[in-house]
């Protein structure tokens, strides 16, 4: 059986990726399973500069999900390079960066620190954020300030592949996805979180200091599976999908609308062995799905 | 000192041995044994019972009471839809493990060690009494809300010098605020260790602070992973740094985290 996937440039083991900000830097996760037999492993979001993150309270836990709004708190990117990166096996498994920025500028500069870097596989470009130049609206929702980010970090990239993080916050996803692929992007990936609230009505406050958080988790699959679905059909660069995954089958689901690998991201708090578990079950779920190699399975959605 | 745990960490999924269900919704829950009587008092461990599904997203983070070769023990007190759910396990049910997680508290021979416990606060503290090299140095004090036969109290005062002080009305918060200050003051040249709400570590933080005692205070928080990924349980350090109290934690030198 051939779990192998081939995409962007990327040659990975298995299709098996875990997702930025649910994994850490893989580190916290080396007691669970061999980081090895991952696909994949997209860090937590680096910015150029260390930062706090949101105040307390930032997590709560909803109904097949949870809502978070941790605000990208990590060491800069300098101190990823110089104190996780050789930690990770990165020889055996594609670490990809997740780069957070709140200008096209910054995010050129964020590029370049990782460009010349050998361990880092590729860059996922986070558009989630406000950008401070054009009234704090989010790139991600503007599909011009999409194409010019995406511009901006190939423009540095040297050559690394560049996967574009979608919002799923938007009218037409296909459209953002449409921008990323007109700006160069090497593939892009989806869906970052579904913006959501949760309130107290005993105190009256909302449960993040925030106020508002990023949905994920099973409860938002079928969202996910849908803008998978709907993007596939609209660009010719390759598609990670994201969204709810916590079993190979579900992974296997978002391959047969056409995505060439997958994220798990929540998944790794219901436990913290669950990716490698996936990587685990994925033979014996494609017997199911009566495949012998990946490839026979990406896009092979049979439509009425 | 707060010396931090290196034993190996694994996911384990154990065997439900049975729950003890108090007044005022105390539970005490047992496990089967998974290999931890190295663990150190202070440190928590993250449960999952394997039938749970995914209605709920995360494990619940849970101090060890007390572990042993048979078995490990969790105290706690029914407060949402997990520990209700905990407490509904059936003998054979199956709970998805992974720990010890985090620091624990010191543990030094021969020092006067003053063990300050509010309400649910006492659990790590039973196995700290049970495992400690000269017990004869240990002192506990209980401040408390619920009945005294809701917590695992008698069985730890056959073992320590022990005081259980009853808060029947909030009208008795102010002289047991009091009597806590006095026991931290008193404490001077030993050390303090302390787990329970958080005006109660706010106190004692206080109070450690004014006398120049050494105390190390036990946090609580919701926690999504257990692991120090997630950045979802984070307070700030002595430098007003976010830092994971599941990885950095949950115990803190008093003069090392801002409450």
């Amino acid at each position: 059986m051939d779990l192998r996937v081939e995409f962007a440039g990327l040659v990975l083991k298995n299709p098996i990726i875990t997702a930025s900000g649910t994994f850490g830097f893989g580190l916290e996760f080396m007691n669970f399973g061999d980081l090895k037999r991952l696909g994949g492993i997209v860090v937590k979001g680096l910015s150029l500069k260390p930062r706090e993150g949101n105040p307390m309270p930032r997590i709560v836990e909803t109904p097949c999900g949870m809502l978070n709004a941790i605000g990208i708190q990590n060491p800069g990117v300098e101190a990823f390079v110089r104190d996780k990166l050789p930690l990770l096996p990165w020889r055996e498994t594609a670490i990809i960066a997740n780069l957070y920025a709140c200008s096209a500028q910054e995010f050129g500069d964020l590029t370049g620190v990782l460009a010349g870097e050998e361990g880092v596989a590729a860059l996922e470009v986070n558009v989630s954020c406000p950008n401070v130049q054009s009234g704090g609206a989010a790139f991600g929702q503007d599909p011009a300030q999409i194409t010019k980010v995406t511009e901006e970090v190939k423009k540095r990239a040297v050559g690394k592949p560049v996967i574009v993080k979608l919002s799923p916050n938007v009218t037409d996803i296909a459209l953002c996805a449409r921008a990323a692929e007109a700006g160069g992007a090497d593939a892009v990936s989806l869906i970052n979180t579904l913006l959501g609230m949760a309130v107290d009505i005993r105190t009256r406050k909302p449960r993040l200091a925030n106020v508002v958080g990023g949905l994920s988790g099973p409860a938002i699959k079928p969202v996910a599976l849908r803008c998978v679905h709907q993007v596939c059909r609209a660009v010719k660069i390759p598609v990670i999908g994201i969204g709810g995954i916590v079993s190979a089958e579900d992974a296997l689901e978002f391959i047969l609308v056409g995505a060439s690998a997958v994220q798990v991201g929540t998944a790794n708090f219901i436990r913290p062995d669950m990716a490698f578990r996936m990587v685990d079950d994925l033979p014996r779920t494609m017997l199911k799905a009566r495949a012998q190699t990946i490839a026979e399975l990406k896009g092979s959605l049979e439509l009425p | 000192m707060v010396v931090r745990n290196c034993r190996e960490v694994k996911v384990r999924e154990l065997r439900f041995l049975g729950v003890w269900e108090g007044p005022s919704d105390f539970v005490e829950l047992t496990l089967e044994n998974p290999g931890w009587e190295g663990y150190r008092p202070g440190q928590f461990a993250m449960l999952r019972p394997k039938h749970w599904g995914l209605e709920l997203s995360w494990g619940r983070p849970f101090s060890i009471s007390r572990a042993d070769e048979e078995s490990v023990t969790f105290f706690f007190q029914v407060v949402g839809r997990g520990t209700e759910r905990l407490t509904r396990l059936l003998p054979g049910d199956e709970v998805i493990v992974w720990g010890p997680l985090g620091n624990g508290f010191s543990a030094p021979e021969e020092t006067p060690t003053l063990l300050l416990a509010g309400g649910m606060g006492i659990a790590p503290f039973r196995g700290y009494i049970e495992r400690h090299p000269t017990p004869e140095f240990l002192r506990l004090v209980f401040a408390h809300r619920a009945g005294i036969d809701s917590y695992p109290y008698q069985m730890m005062k056959d073992k320590v010098r022990a005081e259980a002080i009853h808060e029947k009305t909030p009208d008795d918060l102010p002289t047991i605020i009091e009597r806590i200050e006095a026991e931290v003051a008193g404490a001077h040249g030993g050390l303090v260790l302390a787990c329970g709400p958080l005006p109660f570590l706010k106190t004692i933080q206080q109070a450690a602070k004014l006398h120049q005692v050494r105390a190390e205070l036990s946090l609580e928080r919701s926690m999504a992973c257990g692991v120090g990924a997630c950045l979802g349980c984070v307070c700030k350090d002595g430098q007003d740094k976010h830092v994971q109290v599941c990885a950095r934690g949950p115990v803190f030198k008093a003069d090392d985290v801002h409450l």
